[in-house]
C-alpha cells in the first residue's frame, strides 16, 4: 500500500508543472457560502482569472472555529494552500511569529497601503514588529440597533431614534404583546450587545480605557456600573426572547415580533431578502443612536509560504487585487459590508451602508474586540455575558466584578 | 472440515426467521400491544423527519410564518435541486453533487479496510487469545472515549513523518484507526457468544486461524458484520472533520458541501435548502440500512450447535 | 505446561498450542497468524492512543495558544480549569445526560428490539424508521429539534392551541432542565443504533433455548429476564462501551440547539475541550480537560476492563 502511494504522489508531482504550466492555480479557503457571500467572493475570483492566474477555491463554513483546525493543520501537514481568510487582529500572531506567512510589507510600500487604508487600525492589526503579513479586504460593524416600525406601530409609540427612547418605549411593547428585545442564545450575541451598550452607555473615554489601556479600575468605575445596569435592562427586555440563531433573532424583527435587536451590519441580509425597505418598514441606528460610533472588524488574508516561485508571485498579485479600487468596489457591494478604502465611491449602496460610509468618513470609528484582546480573552467575555444575560439571578454589580477581573488578566 | 461446514447456519437463506409465535389472529391482545407500542416510537421517530420534509418542500416566505408543522400550501421541489444540483459553496455551485462521488472513494475502501482489520481483530482476541492481547484491547478501549478533536494535531504529525498527509490513503488509515476500539469490541464480543465447541471441532479437523475465520465465524456473524456496516457507513459518510482536515479540495467529500450549506454563519439562512441538503446526505446510509437489513437474520441456526 | 506460571487463562489457542514444546523462541511463533494479524491493533494502540495521549498531556502543562510550543507553566492550566464555573456546571451536566442517557438507551433499545424481535410484520420498516435518524447530521438534527422544543412555535404552542392552556414545555429555554431537551434528541439520534445490536444480540440466542422455555411453560418476560439477557452479556457490554462513549464525546448535538445555553446551563466536557482549543486559541487549557477526561474515563475503563476482559474468559 505503501508504494502504491509513493507511485500516486510521484505522479501527482509529474502531473502538476504540466497543469500549471499555463496559469498558477493558487487555492484560496474561506468561510464564505452564503448566497451572498459567495456571489462578493466570484468578485475576487473573477478578477484573479483575469490576471492570468487561476482561482481554485476551498470553502469551509462554519467560521473561525471550523477553519481553524484546517488551516493549521495543513500549514502544520506540510500541504498549505495559497491564501487564506482569517479574522485579522491577534489571533494569526502567533502564525506569523512561527515565520509561516508571506511577508508583503514591499508590496504594500509600492501600492502605498499606508494611505489608501482607512481605517489606519485595519492595517495595523495585519502588521507585526513593523512587517505586514495579511490584507484586509472589508469592514463589518457590530453595534447596531435594528428596530421593526410594525411592532412600534402595533404599540402605538412612535419608532425610537436613540437607546433611551427605546428603553422608554419598553411598556408600550410589552403591553401590546411584543419582546421588547429579541436576542440569540449564542454566547457570540451577548457580548455584541454588551459590545454595543458600552459604546452607547460608557462612551468613547471609557471604552477606550477598558479595550484599549486594558484599565481595570476604569471597568470598576461607576461609569461602567451604568452600562451593566443597561445590560440588566437589556436582560430585562430580552426575557421573553426564545430563539437560539441571530438571524431568528433578526426574523422576529422583520415579522413585527419584537421591537428590535442589536446586531451586526450583515442582519441586512435578512432584511432584505424578506423584502423590507430601510427607513419604511425598518430603522437601522448605529451606536444604538447614542455614540454613533462603530468598531471596525472584518476579515483579512493571509499567505502562508509556499516553495514554488511562481506561486509566490501570484500570491502577491492577488493581494495586490484584493485593495485595488475596482475589485473592492465589486467585492463589498455584493458582500454588504464597507470597503477598506475611503477613497472609492459607492453609489449602489442603500441607506444603512450610507450612514455606516459617513461614519467611516467622519473617523468615528474604534478598532475592534478581534483587534485589541487574545481570542481568549474574548472567548471569556462570551461565556460571562451569556451567563448573565440567561440568569437573573446574577446582579449586575457582580457580573461587573467579574468582567473587571477578566479584564485584569487580559492578553 | 466437512463437518463443519455442515453445521453452518441457512445465513445464506435470505429470509429473517424471528422468533415468538406463528402471527395469530389480527386482533389480539398481544399484537395490540405489540403493533401500537411499536407505532408509537415509530410516531416519536418519524415527527421531526415530517417537519425536516415539509420545510424542505416549502418556500422560504412561508417558513418565516413560522408553523413548523403545517404542511406546504404550495408543494416546491426547488430547495432539493438547489441542494443537490446549484447551492454554492464559495464559488462552485453544483451543490452536494460535486463531492459524492469523493465520498463513495472515501467510503467504500474505509468500511471495508476497518471492518476487515477489526473483524480479525475481534476473531484474534475472542478465539486466539495471546499474552499482552488484552492489554493492547483495554488500551483500544480506553481510546473510544477520547474526543476527535484531541488527537487531531497529533495524527497530522504522525501522517506527515509516514507521508501520507493529504493523501486519500492517509485517510482511509485514519477511518480504519479511529473505527478500530468499537468495532474490535463489537467483533471480539460476538465471537465470545458464539458456541466454543464449533470452534474445537474445526480444531480437530485441523483447520487453521484463517480458515476458521473464513469458513465459520464468517458465516456465523452476518448480523454483527451488518451493525459494523451500520456503524461505519454511516460513521465515515456523515464524517466532516477528517475529510476536511486530511485532505485535500480534490477530494473533500460530500459533508463538506453541506456544512457549507447548513452552516453559514453571517449570510441569509435557508432552512428549506438546508432540511434537503441533510435528507439527501442521509439517504446513502438510509438505503444501506434498508438493504442490509436482509441480512438480520439468525446468526445461530437451531442445530448448529450439536452438529 | 503451556501455562506456565498461570499467567495466562486457559484459552482457545491452547487447542492448538499444547501440542508444541514450551520452548521460549517457540512460543513466541505460537498463534504466529494471531499475532500477525493483531499488528494494526498493537501499532493503533501504542502510537496513536497511548503515544497522542502521552503527547496530550505533556503539552497540558504548557501554555500552548494556537500551536503547540513547548513553554511548561506547572499546573496553571489545571488550576485555571478547576477555578472555571464552565467546566463544573460541564461535568454535572455530563453525569446527569450520561446516567439518562445509558439507563434509556438502554431500556428503549432492547424493549424495541425484543418487540422486533417477535415475527412481526413489516419488521424492515420499522427497523429502518428506528434506526434513520442515526444517519443524519447532528447540525440540522439540533436544528429541528430545536425548532420542535421551541415554546412558540414547536410542540407547546401545537398542544396549546388545542386547548390545553397551561401546557409547559420549554426544555432548551429553562436552564433547570436544559438537559434533558438535549436528552430527548440525543435518544431519537442514538437508540437505533443500540435497538440493532440488541437485535443482533437476540438473533443469535440459539431457537432451542426458546423451545426449551416453552416447553417448561416459563412465561416468556422470565425467559427474557432470567435466561436471554444473561445470555446477551457480551453484546450488552458492546452497547454500553458504544453508548458510554458516545456520551462522553457528545458536543454537535449541543451545539447545534443551545450552543451551551441557556447562558452556560448545558456546557458539556467535550465542548469545553474544544472551545478551549479552536474558539479560544488556548490548546493548553483544552488539553489540560481532556487530560481529566481521560484521567477519569481511564479510572473506571481500566479496572473493569481488567475484570472483563483480563482475568478470565468472559463466555456467556
Amino acid at each position: 500500500m505503501r508504494f502504491h502511494t509513493r507511485l500516486l504522489a510521484l505522479a501527482a508531482t509529474v502531473a502538476m508543472p504540466l497543469g500549471a504550466a499555463q496559469a498558477t492555480e493558487l487555492e484560496v479557503t474561506h468561510w464564505w457560502t452564503s448566497g451572498g457571500e459567495a456571489a462578493a467572493v466570484a468578485e475576487f475570483a473573477k478578477a484573479f482569472d483575469a490576471t492570468g492566474n487561476k482561482w481554485v477555491d476551498g470553502a469551509i463554513a462554519g467560521g473561525g472555529g471550523t477553519a481553524r483546525p484546517v488551516m493549521i493543520s495543513r500549514i502544520t501537514g506540510g500541504d498549505p494552500m495559497g491564501a487564506t481568510q482569517f479574522n485579522h487582529g491577534r489571533q494569526a500572531e502567533e502564525l506569523i511569529e512561527a515565520g509561516l506567512f508571506v511577508d508583503l510589507t514591499e508590496l504594500a510600500e509600492k501600492e502605498n497601503w499606508k494611505d489608501v487604508v482607512n481605517p489606519p487600525s485595519l492595517l495595523d492589526s495585519c502588521t507585526l514588529d513593523g512587517r505586514i503579513y495579511c490584507v484586509p479586504v472589508n469592514i463589518h460593524s457590530p453595534q447596531w440597533l435594528w428596530l421593526s416600525h410594525k411592532a412600534f406601530e402595533d404599540a402605538g409609540v412612535p419608532v425610537p431614534t436613540n437607546w433611551d427612547e427605546y428603553v422608554a418605549a419598553v411598556p408600550a411593547l410589552v403591553e401590546a404583546g411584543k419582546v421588547p428585545l429579541a436576542l440569540g442564545n449564542q454566547p457570540w450575541q451577548s457580548n455584541l450587545l454588551f459590545g454595543a451598550v458600552q459604546i452607547a452607555i460608557g462612551g468613547i473615554d471609557l471604552w477606550k480605557q477598558v479595550n484599549l489601556g486594558k484599565d481595570a479600575e476604569a471597568a470598576r468605575s461607576p461609569e461602567m456600573a451604568k452600562v451593566f445596569q443597561a445590560m440588566a435592562d437589556a436582560r430585562e427586555m430580552a426575557e421573553e426572547s426564545n430563539v437560539q440563531d441571530w438571524n431568528q433573532a433578526t426574523n422576529m424583527v422583520i415579522t413585527g415580533e419584537a421591537g428590535g435587536q442589536i446586531m451586526g451590519d450583515w442582519a441586512q441580509g435578512e432584511f432584505q431578502v424578506a423584502n423590507q425597505v430601510a427607513g419604511q418598514d425598518y430603522s437601522c441606528l448605529p451606536g444604538l443612536g447614542v455614540h454613533e460610533y462603530i468598531s471596525t472588524g472584518g476579515d483579512a488574508f493571509y499567505f502562508p509560504k509556499l516553495d514554488d516561485p511562481e506561486q509566490t508571485k501570484a500570491q502577491l498579485e492577488l493581494a495586490s487585487l484584493m485593495v485595488s479600487k475596482p475589485v473592492q468596489v465589486a467585492f463589498n457591494l455584493k458582500k454588504g459590508s464597507l470597503p477598506i478604502r475611503g477613497d472609492v465611491d459607492l453609489e449602489a449602496a442603500n441607506d444603512c451602508m450610507k450612514k455606516g460610509l459617513e461614519i467611516l468618513a467622519a473617523g468615528r470609528m474604534l478598532p475592534s474586540g478581534d483587534q485589541v484582546f487574545s481570542a481568549d480573552t474574548q472567548t471569556q467575555f462570551n461565556d460571562l455575558m451569556v451567563e448573565f444575560m440567561k440568569d437573573p439571578s446574577i446582579s449586575a454589580e457582580d457580573a461587573q466584578k467579574r468582567y473587571a477581573d477578566i479584564v485584569e488578566n487580559a492578553d | 472440515m466437512d463437518s463443519s461446514t455442515a453445521t453452518l447456519p441457512t445465513s445464506h437463506a435470505a429470509r429473517a426467521e424471528p422468533r415468538g409465535k406463528k402471527p395469530q389472529r389480527r386482533l389480539s391482545r398481544r399484537n395490540i400491544i405489540i403493533y401500537g407500542t411499536l407505532t408509537v416510537a415509530a410516531i416519536y421517530y418519524l415527527l421531526p423527519l415530517y417537519v425536516m420534509v415539509v420545510t424542505s418542500l416549502k418556500g422560504m416566505p412561508e417558513i418565516r410564518l413560522g408553523n413548523i408543522f403545517s404542511p406546504p400550501l404550495e408543494i416546491t421541489f426547488e430547495p432539493w435541486v438547489k441542494a443537490w444540483a446549484t447551492a454554492c459553496t464559495g464559488l462552485n455551485c453544483d451543490g452536494l453533487s460535486r463531492g459524492f462521488w469523493n465520498s463513495v472513494r472515501i467510503t467504500i475502501p474505509s468500511v471495508i479496510l476497518s471492518i476487515l482489520v477489526a473483524s480479525v481483530n475481534g476473531y484474534a482476541l475472542a478465539n486466539w487469545r495471546f499474552k499482552g492481547a488484552n492489554i493492547f484491547f483495554t488500551i483500544l478501549i480506553v481510546g473510544a472515549f477520547i474526543p476527535y478533536q484531541v488527537m487531531l494535531y497529533p495524527i497530522v504529525i504522525i501522517l506527515r513523518e509516514i507521508g501520507l498527509y493529504g493523501s486519500l490513503t492517509g485517510l482511509v488509515i485514519v477511518h480504519t484507526i479511529f473505527g478500530m476500539p468499537i468495532l474490535t469490541l463489537l467483533f471480539r464480543n460476538y465471537f465470545t457468544s458464539i458456541p466454543e465447541e464449533l470452534f474445537k471441532a474445526a480444531r480437530v479437523d485441523g483447520a487453521g486461524f484463517w480458515t476458521i475465520y473464513l469458513r465459520i465465524m464468517l458465516p456465523m456473524s452476518l448480523p454483527i458484520f451488518v451493525v459494523a456496516m451500520i456503524i461505519q457507513v454511516t460513521g465515515i459518510w456523515n464524517d466532516f472533520l477528517f475529510g476536511v482536515v486530511y485532505t485535500g479540495p480534490e477530494t473533500y467529500p460530500m459533508t463538506v458541501q453541506l456544512n457549507n450549506i447548513v452552516n453559514s454563519t453571517q449570510g441569509v439562512k435557508e432552512y428549506n435548502v438546508n432540511m434537503a441538503a441533510t435528507i439527501i446526505t442521509g439517504l446513502v446510509p438510509l438505503i444501506i440500512y434498508f438493504i442490509s437489513g436482509k441480512l438480520f437474520v439468525r446468526g445461530i441456526a437451531a442445530g448448529a450447535v450439536k452438529g | 505446561m503451556t501455562r506456565s506460571g498461570g499467567n495466562a487463562p486457559p484459552d482457545r489457542g491452547s487447542a492448538g498450542g499444547s501440542r508444541m514444546s514450551s520452548n521460549r523462541p517457540i512460543r513466541l511463533f505460537r498463534n504466529l497468524n494471531a499475532k500477525i494479524s493483531a499488528i494494526p491493533m498493537i501499532a493503533t494502540a501504542l502510537v496513536v492512543f497511548v503515544g497522542g495521549t502521552v503527547w496530550t498531556i505533556i503539552y497540558s502543562f504548557t501554555n500552548s495558544k494556537l500551536l503547540p510550543r513547548a513553554k511548561f507553566v506547572g499546573l496553571d492550566q489545571y488550576e485555571r480549569l478547576w477555578n472555571s464555573n464552565k467546566w463544573l456546571i460541564s461535568i454535572e451536566n455530563l453525569f446527569i445526560f450520561g446516567i439518562c442517557s445509558l439507563i434509556f438507551s438502554f431500556i428503549i433499545g432492547f424493549v424495541l428490539a425484543a418487540l422486533l424481535d417477535q415475527k412481526i410484520r413489516f419488521e424492515d420498516t420499522f427497523r429502518s424508521i428506528f434506526l434513520f435518524p442515526f444517519a443524519l447530521s447532528f447540525i440540522v438534527t439540533g436544528l429541528v429539534w430545536q425548532w420542535l422544543l421551541n415554546p412558540d412555535f414547536g410542540i407547546q404552542s401545537v398542544v396549546r392551541s388545542l386547548g390545553w392552556e397551561s401546557f409547559d414545555f420549554d426544555p432548551l429555554y429553562n436552564a433547570n432542565i436544559v438537559i434533558y431537551g438535549i436528552l430527548i434528541a440525543a435518544l431519537w439520534q442514538g437508540t437505533g443504533l443500540v435497538m440493532c445490536l440488541m437485535l443482533a444480540g437476540l438473533r443469535g440466542i440459539d431457537e432451542d433455548i426458546w423451545k426449551a422455555a416453552r416447553v417448561d411453560g416459563i412465561p416468556m418476560w422470565k425467559t427474557y429476564l432470567f435466561i436471554v439477557i444473561p445470555m446477551m452479556r457480551p453484546v450488552f457490554i458492546t452497547a454500553v462501551v458504544i453508548i458510554a462513549s458516545g456520551i462522553v464525546r457528545v458536543y454537535d448535538l449541543v451545539v447545534a440547539q443551545t450552543s451551551g445555553g441557556p447562558g452556560i446551563a448545558s456546557e458539556v466536557p467535550a465542548k469545553y475541550v474544544y472551545d478551549a482549543m479552536f474558539l479560544s486559541q488556548n490548546l493548553g487549557q483544552g488539553f489540560a480537560a481532556s487530560t481529566m477526561m481521560l484521567l477519569s474515563v481511564a479510572i473506571v475503563v481500566i479496572p473493569w476492563a481488567y475484570l472483563e476482559f483480563g482475568g478470565r474468559k468472559s463466555h456467556g
